[in-house]
């Protein structure tokens, strides 16, 4: 029962507030609205004590769907460790944001209609965590898709924003597709869709008969979906266009780690098939040195930290790609905390600027609103790697396994880590110097609004700063060895640990000195700049992959739409051949139409004529 | 030729001419007279038969044809009537525009 309530808890926020929230104030809603996820956190609470108690999964089955070929589609949840650290994530961090939203949303009409989109979505991510066969966790996959495209669509009376929601729902369909393929080849070889079942074949002496790697692919297809990787990243820095904390919501602690914890909860197919492990380490290897490259020349505070965090869940593919699946999920759990908190302080630092997001118009705010750097500080530290923050820890243990794992880890894999960890620590400190510190560049009157946010707010981001402090002291890799055993070290590289733990503590202070030296002065951003025309474009437009989907997809999408299927199918053919009967019926109707004259003994004289025929033929036939 | 047979024929020839009446007259109020020459040749043809077969439902189809005559001329008769004073003449062929 604990189980289900914690799922259901928030879908009976979503329906009181989405029903009648709007007729009974905000104080309601809020209650409603905070309260139910507060709650679904306390009994996940519960939950994890007794699973920690007891030591076995907790199981419930709610609700037998289907039976077919003696075997039944359940309803089912499950709370293992794995599902034990999502779900305190999701309901943790989501229970802040929540309250965080009371603050930020409070002048906003859609209140309560917010607060029910909300509760919705956590509990989506909730089916997708606790779910117990793919079945369940594909229904959640789906509706938190749906969930974030009603979000990120919220203020939908701008049509910027109703787009961003779309290309945001349509770009998961294109992941979803496969994980679908993958599913179906999965039920077809096992005959279950019950993870553990699933699982257990794969990880037994003789596995099924079908291709680990296809299966693998196809499942990480719909990850690449949901966790924005390339090359279906694109949805993610457009998705910035909701209400900030619905980005914290959805880019930092739930929606995009689920390609992450799918692929680890199915990790016995990846452990056979190194295909498919190489090829999702290869794509999150690129994604984070990409998307880091990219965020180096994004303006839009939003936008950078959408692409830190394209670039942190490539660290987290890697970490999968190279066995080390604990290790991601442990990044995913410091990410949540200093990406959440990131994401909640540039909703405050906006809230600040009356709206700006353009850190070229920021500047100074240090002193102006301390809490808020102070919390934004330490996330900013965190996510860099600066020890002994959460960051640090997740991303050296990232680093030490994409150099020694023998599942697959190798210099090169190491090298464009690093490269990207620097990176991360420059455009992050960039970020930083650029809201925070030098003269103000606002205009006069934004300056004298500028005014620290209210408690519900700036106790959150304390919580969170707090969090991305001291979170990576929880160890999580070795909380579920008992489930995912890290992989082995290459031989030979044991006495390298050491080195990289000083090589990624190095390579974070490269970043913090490199940021403060370029954008402590920015004569000199802006004269590397001008030297680097040319790269700071291609970055600046994003690797212009927007613009090829638009050349290469939507373009002769739409031709063969407009051409074949409305030109010549809609209008020549189906219109063409309903027009052409109407008119034919016209026309034999008009020779018939000549006889009614309006003269009665021309009318009387063919109903004689027609009476006399009838009775001829009944004579005669 | 017996009695009903002659009675049949009255009927049918009664039938015929008030046919031809309405077909060939002009005149409204005489094309109407032409119908109720035409109901009355199918009503001396019911009554004939009735007589003949020794049955009632002939006879008490007659007092149908008749309420439903009365009927129609009840009603046709103030139409006419209406029509001639609009159009100042009987001719059925002035009314052609009522075609619609």
């Amino acid at each position: 029962m604990k189980l289900q309530l914690i799922a259901l808890l928030p879908l009976a926020g979503f329906l009181v507030n989405g029903l009648v929230g709007r007729r009974l104030g905000r104080a309601f809603v809020s209650l409603v609205g905070c309260g139910l996820p507060i709650l679904s956190f306390a009994l996940a609470v519960a939950s994890f004590r007794e699973l920690s108690a007891g030591g076995a999964p907790l199981v419930e089955i709610a609700y037998t769907w289907a039976a077919f070929g003696g075997q039944p589609f359940e309803i089912a949840f499950q709370f293992d460790r794995l599902s034990a650290v999502m779900t305190l994530i999701v309901t943790g961090i989501g229970s802040l944001i929540h309250v965080y939203s009371t603050g930020y949303m409070k002048d906003d009409p859609g209140y309560a209609r917010y607060f029910a989109y909300l509760n919705l979505f956590l509990f989506f991510m909730l089916l997708l965590v606790l779910g117990k066969s793919l079945l369940v966790l594909f229904t959640g996959w789906e509706g938190v898709g749906l969930a974030s495209y009603l979000l990120i669509g919220f203020w939908f009376e701008d049509a910027d924003k109703a787009r961003a929601g779309k290309k945001a729902f349509i770009t998961n369909r294109v992941g979803d597709a496969g994980f679908l393929l993958g599913m179906f080849l999965l039920y077809e070889a096992v005959g279950t869709l019950d993870m553990q079942a699933i699982n257990a074949a794969f990880a037994s002496a003789s596995p099924p008969a079908v291709s680990a790697s296809l299966v693998g692919l196809l499942l990480f297809i719909g990850a690449c979906g949901k966790s924005a990787q390339i090359p279906l990243h694109v949805w993610l820095p457009d998705a910035m266009a909701g209400p900030t904390p619905v980005s914290a919501l959805i880019h930092a602690a739930t929606m995009v780690t689920a390609g992450v914890y799918m692929t680890a909860r199915l990790s016995p197919i990846y452990m056979l098939a190194p295909e498919a492990s190489q090829a999702i380490a290869a794509v999150g290897a690129a994604t984070a040195f990409f998307a880091a490259t990219i965020a180096i020349a994004q303006t839009d505070i939003k936008k950078v930290l959408a692409y830190s965090t394209i670039s942190q869940l490539g660290f987290m593919f890697v970490a999968i790609g190279v066995g080390a699946y604990g290790v991601a999920i442990f990044h995913l759990y410091t990410h949540a905390f200093f990406k959440a908190c990131l994401f909640l302080g540039a909703g405050s630092v906006i809230h600040a600027m009356s709206g700006e997001q353009d850190v070229r118009k920021m500047g100074g705010l240090a002193r102006r609103i301390p809490v808020t750097f102070a919390t934004f500080a330490i996330a900013t530290a965190a996510i860099a790697g600066i020890p002994p923050l959460a960051g640090f820890f997740s991303k050296d243990e990232i680093l030490w396994f994409a150099l020694s794992s023998a599942h697959g880890g190798s210099a090169v894999l190491f090298a464009v880590a690093s490269l990207t960890a620097l990176l991360t620590a420059f455009y992050m400190f960039r970020l930083l110097w650029l809201t925070f510190f030098g003269a103000p560049r606002m205009s006069k009157e934004t300056a004298h609004h500028v005014h620290e946010s209210p408690a519900s707010m700036t106790g959150v981001l304390v919580l969170l700063a707090v969090g991305s402090a001291v979170g990576g002291f929880v160890s999580i890799p070795h909380y579920l060895e008992p489930m995912f055993a890290l992989p082995p070290v290459k031989e030979g590289l044991d006495s390298l640990e050491k080195p990289v733990v000083y090589l990624s503590v190095a390579i974070a202070l490269i970043g913090l000195a490199g940021a403060w030296h370029v954008f402590g002065d920015l004569r000199r951003a802006e004269s590397m700049r001008t030297r680097f025309a040319a790269i700071y474009s291609v970055l600046a437009a994003k690797y212009y992959v927007d613009e090829l989907y638009d050349t290469l997809l939507a373009r002769p999408l739409t031709w063969i739409s407009k051409h074949v299927f409305l030109d010549f199918g809609d209008r020549a053919l189906l219109d063409g051949t309903l027009d052409g009967m109407a008119r034919l019926a016209r026309r034999t109707a008009g020779v018939l139409a000549r006889v009614q004259t309006g003269q009665l003994q021309l009318y009387l004289l063919l109903a004689l004529a027609g009476i006399v025929g009838a009775l001829w033929w009944m004579s005669h036939v | 030729m017996d009695k009903t047979h002659l009675l049949v024929l009255v009927g049918g020839l009664l039938f015929s001419i008030g046919l031809a009446g309405v077909v060939v007259r002009r005149n409204a109020l005489v094309m109407l007279m032409c119908m109720e020459l035409m109901l009355n040749g199918v009503n001396l043809t019911l009554v004939s038969f009735a007589q003949r077969t020794g049955t009632t439902e002939g006879a008490v189809l007659v007092f149908l044809v008749f309420v439903v005559a009365g009927a129609e001329i009840a009603i046709a008769i103030p139409i006419l009537l209406l029509l001639a004073r609009a159009r100042k003449t009987l001719d059925v062929q002035a009314y052609a525009e009522l075609k619609g």
